[in-house]
């Protein structure tokens, strides 16, 4: 089993990424449950924002492969 | 250990970036591999698709062409029209609609029987893909705010103690010329990578641990499987959102262009 310790760090490294699309979807759905009409303006933010801290995870597991 | 005893006998290969590289189809030293193969295909598929249902236009439109008018108005109303507005919107609706459909047609190419690889995993198409982008929406900053006026807006957004500007400038430029578009091509290649790398592993660990296992190992092997069954519904799931993320941000990165501050 080669490179298992790199996913070992990949893991490890995951998690921040998890806390925060999780704090981000939190909002998100907070924000449509008070104001149901703001859906599609936070629909578009809520995206972008999981998509920037989705980058980090996605950075992580290419390193993992790469190094 | 028990992860040997569990996982990886002696004999089990792993499924790792090897299996992301194709011999050419057609004889040796031709170019010809099959994610290009995907790649023709998904395009004639988008195309066919669109062109029978825009062939023939009704006023009361038949089963395909409510089909292709739906799939066309999805995209149009809740990516373009919601993140750019209806005024300048309406230029971009055919580069976003294509790119849309494109990437899906790529992505979902990985859980389709017989081409099960999603093309959209070699990096050089959403690298290309993310570069078109990036000439799309630094033309359009250009273009409406004058060369100097687009990068004062970006670099200087106002509002900010005048301090900060030492750290906040060279920031965003580099986020917008460099992290932007790598990030744009990254995310969507390292997803379908992924994706593609776990449901190799559920199901050749499954395969493996039926045939080859001793032990307990061959009544292990429906976990394998299972997993392989439940995820494939998961990547079809993160195929469609990937597609839609990568559309929407393009979208909001020429919106964020168009605009003097953000």
């Amino acid at each position: 089993m080669d490179g298992s310790l790199n996913m070992v760090g990949y893991g490890l490294a995951a998690i921040g990424p998890g806390v925060g699309i999780g704090l981000i979807f939190a909002a998100y759905i907070s924000g449509v449950a008070r104001q149901p009409e703001a859906r599609g303006t936070l629909q578009g933010i809520a995206i972008l924002g999981f998509a920037l801290a989705e980058a980090l995870a996605i950075i992580g597991i290419g390193l993992a492969f790469a190094l | 250990m028990s992860t040997q005893l569990l996982a990886a006998g002696p004999g089990f290969e792993a499924p790792g970036p090897g299996d992301f590289e194709f011999p050419p189809l057609f004889g040796e030293g031709t170019f010809f591999t099959k994610p290009m193969l995907i790649v023709v295909i998904g395009t004639i598929v988008i195309a066919a698709f669109f062109y029978a249902a825009a062939r023939n236009p009704r006023l009361v439109p038949g089963k395909l062409q409510f089909a292709g008018e739906s799939a066309y108005g999805l995209v149009r109303n809740s990516i373009v029209i919601d993140s750019i507005g209806t005024k300048y919107g309406k230029k971009f609706v055919p580069y976003i609609v294509t790119l849309f459909f494109f990437i899906l047609a790529l992505n979902i190419s990985g859980i389709i029987p017989v081409l099960q690889f999603p093309a959209s995993s070699k990096i050089a198409i959403p690298a290309f893909l993310a570069i078109i982008s990036w000439i799309i929406y630094n033309w359009v900053g250009i273009s409406r705010q004058g060369f100097v006026g687009y990068f004062k807006a970006m670099m200087f957004p106002p509002g900010v103690p005048w301090p900060i500007y030492f750290l906040l400038a060279p920031l965003e430029l580099f986020s917008t010329f460099i992290i932007r578009p790598f990030t744009l091509a990254l995310r969507l290649a390292m997803n379908m990578f992924a994706g593609h790398l776990v449901l190799l592993l559920c199901i050749l660990g499954g395969e493996y641990m039926l045939t080859e296992g001793t032990g307990a190992l061959p009544f292990l092997s429906p976990i394998g499987f299972l997993g392989g069954i439940i995820l494939t519904f998961f990547e079809g799931f993160i195929q469609i959102l990937q597609a839609y993320v990568f559309a929407l941000l393009s979208a909001l990165y020429i919106a964020g262009a168009m605009e003097a501050e953000h």
